[in-house]
């Protein structure tokens, strides 16, 4: 059965792009705007993750042979996963001390 | 002779200043003698050469010699070279500085035995030495005047040498101060001479000079600043302040720079540049007038001073301003030669002082008398001295004064100027004379007092013979010194053998008595010894009734005509730092402080208001990244 038959283009390299940016711009816009840490660090795992669709989509439709991107992939959920790690048990001890995870007002490295 | 010889002479006091100052200072302080003998040992050595270099040049055709130069500068077409000029007048110059200074500093030896600071005293006087025979040889302007500040410097550190006294120390500056003004003038004249000629060679100058391409308003203005640096240094009117003060110095230094060679600078000066002078009358004019009339207004002060220093460097001035008129009205031969010979006998006179001093622990004349007997040589010598500078046939002052006034029969008021000066000159130093050598001794200085306590413990007495053999050798050439011109073969040596008629020795030495213009001045000088003899040592006249009747004068001159206070009171404190000073500080405080903190200011005002975006949020910061991503994106859609 053909894709097109069925009103529906095929997925290429172009839509996983697309879709990696949009993830992206997501995240950046939760980084940005939040002000719940937790949430801001959600929104990191979400741009990282749209990264790896992007070097997964490259990899697949540039390199088909080489499987470069999916290792880099596995490699950045490596580093992910570490950073959430670490990103978490800083926002605990952010909550310990100041009872709260407004990045707001966390600014003690102000002048 | 080689060339290196004149060279040698200049390097020889250099080097025992550098000698004294890395070698003996630091390795061998205790042994202080040292340095004196470093010192004598090298001065000694320039004088022999001195006397060969004038042997050569009186030889020589056209008395010069040829020295080749060391190129130093070269900017451009500009060329300074290091290089020395030979003439009769440096040949002179040469013999005078280095006799006047190796008997400054064999006197020394004795004078300042003892003294803490004796390599430090004998370094600078090689330091002094060197640069005075720096300025004497030197070739261009620019060496001439790099000496010049160096000879200033020298007599700043020695009259500052016991700077723990604050009048030292104040009687220092106050000589590099007043000396520097006249610099000021010497040093736009050399500009102004650079901007018009393009050279710095004296020899060119002259050339150009005599040629009359440098002339002028020009030429005029030039001469008159060069004659301001030569007031500054030879302490005319009115740049005169200096030298009196400068009498804190140690007395051999006093007769090395404040009578024979550092004041003797500024007469040099002129007389080097003498044919620039000559082709500007008003310049001339001026060197005369000025030389005249500081002549007898120092000679004037000199009649009340009761300290014996004090006496000689007032008389210092009054000859210098001689040897300026001189200059003005006769020429260099004139000029020179009353310098040649005061050199010997104003040396001889400053440590004639010096030796009283040390006999008697004092300065002042009123606590001395009846040194005669104390101090026989001194005296003899102190007597011979006096008789030259007051002019008296046949010593060798009389014959170098007799002629400058000779030279200014034509101007009638300078003459009598001068006359009154021999008149005076002769009446100080025979009050000088009377008061320290005859009556009675008055006690000299309290035991505090005396710079040489230990000396004063036994009463007066006579100095030892290293301090009395120099003044006997300068006593020698107080009396024949001026026997060289009897004949005119010093004036026809120094280039003015037309002036003066050549005649036998025996002739020219009595024949001068044939005269009426020496012969009055012999008698003027006569009635000054004798109204000295009459008021301080027969006591005809009292000097105290005297002192009553002319007492509106005598406050004047004790005063010093109140130039001090006029400098002081008026011109520094009025003038200067209620006036330009007061402005220039309001500049200071206003403009360039103004501008200084209004910058800081500004930056600190800057950051108050930009450090507001250092939120200490990292969203905030973020958010400019991204927003300099996309601008830098946007940027590089449209322009690439």
């Amino acid at each position: 059965m053909n894709l097109t038959s069925l009103g529906l283009m095929p997925v290429g390299l172009m839509h996983y792009l697309i879709l990696s940016a949009v993830l992206f711009a997501i995240g950046l816009y939760g980084v940005l705007a939040k002000r719940n840490a937790v949430v801001i660090l959600m929104c990191i795992e979400i741009m990282l993750n749209a990264v790896n669709i992007a070097l997964i989509a490259f990899s697949r439709y540039v390199v088909p042979v080489q499987l470069t991107g999916q290792i880099f992939a596995l490699f950045v959920m490596v580093v992910a996963a570490a950073e959430a790690a670490v990103g978490i048990a800083i926002i605990m001890a952010i909550y310990r001390s100041h009872q709260s995870v407004d990045v707001d007002k966390l600014d003690l490295m102000k002048w | 002779m080689p060339y290196q010889i004149p060279w040698l002479i200049f390097l020889l006091p250099v080097c025992s200043l550098l000698i004294i100052a890395f070698i003996l200072r630091p390795f061998f302080n205790n042994r202080p003698k040292l340095g004196g003998y470093v010192t004598i040992a090298a001065i000694s050595t320039a004088c022999a050469l001195s006397l060969w270099v004038l042997a050569t040049v009186i030889a020589a055709p056209g008395h010069k010699l040829d020295i080749p130069d060391f190129q130093w500068l070269v900017i451009g077409n500009l060329n300074v070279h290091f290089g020395l000029l030979i003439d009769s007048l440096t040949a002179v110059m040469l013999v005078v500085v280095t006799i006047v200074s190796l008997m400054v500093q064999i006197y020394s030896q004795g004078y300042m035995d003892g003294d803490s600071g004796y390599h430090r005293y004998f370094a600078f006087m090689s330091l002094f030495t060197a640069c005075m025979l720096g300025l004497i040889m030197a070739d261009n302007l620019v060496l001439m005047f790099l000496f010049w500040e160096g000879v200033g410097l020298g007599s700043y550190l020695l009259i500052g040498f016991w700077f723990h006294r604050p009048s030292a120390a104040n009687a220092a500056k106050k000589a590099f101060i007043v000396t520097r003004l006249g610099d000021v003038g010497f040093l736009v004249a050399i500009l102004l001479l650079f901007a018009q000629t393009g050279t710095f060679d004296t020899e060119e100058l002259h050339a150009l000079a005599i040629a009359g391409t440098l002339g002028g308003t020009v030429l005029t203005w030039v001469a008159i600043g060069i004659f301001s640096g030569a007031a500054g240094k030879s302490a005319q009117f009115p740049l005169h302040v200096w030298l009196p003060d400068a009498m804190e110095g140690p007395t051999p230094v006093s007769a090395l720079i404040h009578a024979a060679t550092m004041v003797a600078a500024g007469v040099f000066l002129v007389a080097r540049f003498h044919p620039l002078f000559e082709h500007s009358e008003v310049a001339l004019t001026t060197v005369a007038i000025i030389g005249g009339f500081t002549a007898i207004f120092a000679a004037s002060m000199g009649l009340v001073m009761t300290d014996i220093k004090r006496v000689l460097a007032y008389s210092t001035i009054s000859q210098l301003g001689y040897m300026m008129l001189g200059l003005g009205t006769g020429g260099v031969a004139i000029g020179i030669f009353h310098l040649f010979n005061h050199a010997f006998f104003k040396a001889l006179l400053f440590l004639g002082a010096g030796s009283v001093n040390h006999g008697t622990g004092t300065f002042d004349m009123r606590q001395m008398g009846g040194l005669r007997k104390a101090m026989p040589w001194t005296y003899a010598t102190f007597l011979i001295g006096s008789l030259s500078l007051a002019g008296i046939w046949p010593l060798s002052g009389f014959w170098s004064k007799d002629e400058i006034v000779a030279s200014a029969l034509d101007k009638p008021i300078l003459f009598y100027i001068a006359m009154l000066t021999v008149f005076m000159t002769a009446f100080y130093m025979f009050r000088a004379i009377f008061l320290t050598f005859e009556g009675e001794y008055k006690g000299g200085a309290p035991a505090e007092h005396g710079s040489h306590g230990p000396n004063n413990s036994y009463g007066p007495h006579e100095s030892s013979k290293v301090m009395v053999i120099p003044l006997v050798i300068l006593s020698v050439l107080s009396v024949f010194s001026g026997w060289l011109n009897v004949t005119g073969a010093f004036s026809s040596f120094m280039g003015h053998g037309g002036e003066v008629e050549a005649h036998g020795f025996i002739q020219g030495f009595f024949g001068v008595l044939s005269h009426p213009v020496p012969l009055i001045s012999l008698a003027v000088a006569a009635l000054g010894v004798f109204l000295a003899y009459a008021m301080y040592s027969a006591r005809w006249i009292s000097a105290e009734v005297m002192g009553r009747i002319f007492k509106p004068m005598y406050v004047l001159f004790s005063r010093k005509y109140w130039m001090d206070e006029l400098y002081e009171n008026v011109i520094v404190k009025k003038v200067l730092i209620n006036g330009v000073f007061a402005v220039l500080g309001l500049f200071d405080e206003k403009a360039i402080d103004g501008a200084i903190n209004g910058v800081a200011n500004g930056t600190v005002a800057a950051g108050r208001e930009l450090r507001r975006l250092q939120t200490g949020q990292l969203q905030f910061y973020a958010m400019f990244i991204v927003l300099g991503l996309v601008a830098i994106t946007v940027c590089y859609y449209i322009f690439a």
